[in-house]
C-alpha cells in the first residue's frame, strides 16, 4: 500500500515540476508563447471554456461518435469472438487471422472511412469502431476459446444442461479476460475517435484541438487538450473500476 | 495427439475429420476478397474499387508517378528511423530502470503516468514544434514506438531468476561478465516482443503525423486520392502501407524467434 502512495506521491510531484518549469520558462520569456503558452493563460482559457459551456457542444459530438462506435465495436466483437470460439478448431483458423490483421496499424484504413462516409461523425465512428473491434474481439476469443476443457467435463460428467455450462462454467472462466478486452477497445475507441477528429472532422474536441492550433492560438489549444487528457484520464479509471466489478463474480 | 496429426496430414478432404486451420484460413481469405470483387459491381465503383482493379490500374497508376514512389520511401525512412531512436532510447532508459532499484521507483511511475496520455492529442503539438517535414512525423513515431520497448526491457530485466545472478556473482563474473552473459540473454527475447509492439505502433504514430499534415509524403497522397474520389489508387496506396506493416513485422518476429531461441 504504501509503495502505491509513494507511486502516486513522484506523479504528483513531477507534475507539480513540469509545471514550475513550464512557468519559469514561460514567465521569463525563454520561450515564446507561440510555441508553449503560460500555464496561467491556459488555466483561464479552460476555466472559461468549462464555466461557459463552450466545452458542451464539442464535448457531446465526441461523446456521442465514441458511444454509437464503442457500442458496435463491443457487439460485433463479442459476438464474432464468441462464435469463432465454439470449437477449437475455429480458433485455431480465426485467432491468428484477426492477430495478423490487428498488426497492421489500422491507421491506414482512415483515408477509406473519410471516402466512404465524409467528414462528418460516420467517419469517426467507423473508424473508431474498426479500431476498437480488434482487442474486443481477440479477447472474446482467448476468453471463451481456452477454457480448461477440464471443467467443461467435470459440469457434463455432473449432468450440467448446455445453458447451466455456459452459465456456470463458460462465462466466470471467460469474464475476466473478456472484461479486459472490453476495457482495452473502450480506450482504443476513445483515441481513435478523437485521432479521427484531430485528422478530419468538423465538430469535436480533436477538432477543436486542431482549431486553435490553425489559429495559433496556442492558450486555447492547450485548454481543449489538457481537458482531453484530464477526460482520458477520468475515463481511464473508471473503465479499471468497471472492469474489476464486472470481472468478479 | 498422433491420431489428430495424422488427420492434419490427410489434407483437404472434407467431413473426414479436421483439416490445417491454415488452409481453411487462406478460404476464408480468399472468399473475403471474392466478395470485394464482386461487392464492385453493386455498389458505386467510385468507393470500392475491385482487387483486380486495384491490381490493373491502381496499382499502375501509383507505381507510374515517381512521386509516389517518393513519397512511399519517406514513410519507409522516417518509419527506420522512428524504430531505430525508439530501440535505442527505449534501452537505454529501461536498463536503468530495471536494474537499479531507486532508479525504478523514482522513475517507472513517470514512464507510466506519460504512457497513459492519449499522445494523439498533443499531435498538434509535434507539429508545432517540429515542423511539416520529416521531424515531427520521426519525433511521433518515436514517442509511440519508445515506451512498449522500455516497459519490456525493464520487465526482461526484471524478471531474472535472482539465482542465476547470484551464481554469475559467486563465480566470480565481472560487472561487464555478468551484463553480457546473465542480462543480456535475458532482456533479449522480451525486448523483441517490445519491438514487434512497437514497430506496430511507431507505424501508427508517422501515419497519424503524415495523414494529419504533409505536403508531399504518403499522407499527402492518401487524401489527394481520397478526395479526388480516385478509389483505385488509394485502395493500391493502402495495400502497399500494409504490406509494409507486414513486412516489418515479419522482420521483428524472425529476429524474435531467432534471439529467443534459446530460452524453449
Amino acid at each position: 500500500m504504501t509503495s502505491a502512495w509513494g507511486t502516486r506521491l513522484i506523479q504528483i510531484g513531477a507534475v507539480a515540476g513540469v509545471l514550475v518549469v513550464w512557468h519559469i520558462v514561460t514567465a521569463s520569456g525563454w520561450i515564446s508563447p507561440i510555441f508553449l503558452p503560460a500555464p496561467t493563460e491556459v488555466w483561464r482559457h479552460l476555466v472559461r471554456i468549462v464555466a461557459s459551456g463552450q466545452i458542451v457542444e464539442p464535448l457531446r459530438v465526441t461523446l456521442t461518435e465514441v458511444a454509437i462506435a464503442y457500442a458496435i465495436a463491443a457487439t460485433a466483437g463479442v459476438a464474432l469472438g464468441y462464435l469463432a470460439s465454439l470449437s477449437p478448431f475455429l480458433v485455431r483458423v480465426f485467432e491468428p487471422l484477426f492477430s495478423s490483421i490487428y498488426a497492421i496499424p489500422i491507421v491506414i484504413l482512415f483515408p477509406l472511412c473519410i471516402l466512404f462516409f465524409g467528414i462528418g461523425p460516420e467517419s469517426k465512428i467507423a473508424f473508431g469502431a474498426t479500431y476498437g473491434f480488434f482487442p474486443i474481439v481477440l479477447n472474446t476469443i482467448a476468453g471463451f476459446g481456452h477454457v480448461d476443457d477440464r471443467y467443461v467435463r467435470w459440469a457434463r460428467s455432473m449432468g450440467a444442461s448446455e445453458p447451466q455450462r455456459f452459465r456456470h462454467v463458460m462465462l466466470p472462466a471467460a469474464l475476466p479476460v473478456v472484461m479486459s478486452g472490453l476495457r482495452i477497445g473502450f480506450v482504443i475507441t476513445f483515441a481513435s475517435t478523437i485521432g479521427g477528429e484531430t485528422l478530419a472532422s468538423l465538430q469535436g474536441l480533436g477538432n477543436r484541438i486542431v482549431y486553435f492550433g490553425e489559429l495559433m492560438r496556442g492558450a486555447e489549444m492547450f485548454a481543449y487538450i489538457a481537458f482531453v487528457i484530464a477526460f482520458a484520464f477520468l475515463v481511464n479509471a473508471l473503465s479499471l473500476l468497471l472492469e474489476k466489478r464486472g470481472g468478479r463474480r | 495427439m498422433a491420431a489428430l496429426a495424422m488427420h492434419r496430414r490427410s489434407g483437404l478432404r472434407w467431413g473426414h475429420g479436421p483439416t490445417s486451420p491454415a488452409l481453411v484460413r487462406l478460404y476464408v481469405v480468399l472468399a473475403l476478397l471474392g466478395a470485394w470483387e464482386l461487392a464492385g459491381d453493386f455498389v458505386n465503383a467510385m468507393f470500392i474499387a475491385p482487387p483486380s482493379v486495384v491490381i490493373a490500374k491502381g496499382f499502375a497508376s501509383i507505381l507510374s508517378e515517381p512521386k509516389v514512389i517518393r513519397a512511399v520511401w519517406t514513410t519507409f525512412w522516417e518509419l527506420g528511423v522512428a524504430f531505430g531512436l525508439s530501440v535505442v532510447f527505449g534501452v537505454l532508459i529501461g536498463l536503468p530502470i530495471g536494474l537499479h532499484r531507486p532508479t525504478h521507483r523514482t522513475a517507472y511511475p513517470l514512464v507510466l503516468l506519460v504512457y497513459a496520455v492519449p499522445q494523439v492529442t498533443i499531435l498538434p503539438l509535434f507539429i508545432l514544434w517540429f515542423g511539416l517535414g520529416p521531424p515531427s512525423k520521426i519525433a511521433f513515431g518515436f514517442s509511440h514506438g519508445i515506451f512498449p520497448i522500455l516497459i519490456n526491457v525493464v520487465a526482461g530485466v526484471q524478471h531474472m531468476r535472482p539465482v542465476l545472478m547470484q551464481s554469475a556473482l559467486s563465480m566470480g563474473a565481472s560487472r561487464p561478465q555478468i551484463f553480457r552473459h546473465v542480462i543480456l540473454p535475458h532482456m533479449v527475447p522480451s525486448l523483441f516482443a517490445g519491438m514487434r509492439l512497437a514497430m506496430t505502433v511507431t507505424l501508427l504514430g508517422v501515419l497519424l503525423a503524415e495523414f494529419y499534415v504533409s505536403s508531399a509524403g504518403i499522407g499527402y497522397y492518401a487524401k489527394l486520392f481520397a478526395e479526388s474520389l480516385d478509389s483505385p489508387s488509394l485502395y493500391a496506396l493502402i495495400v502497399l502501407l500494409a504490406a509494409m506493416a507486414v513486412f516489418f513485422n515479419e522482420l521483428v518476429r524472425r529476429g524474435e524467434m531467432r534471439f529467443g531461441r534459446w530460452r524453449s
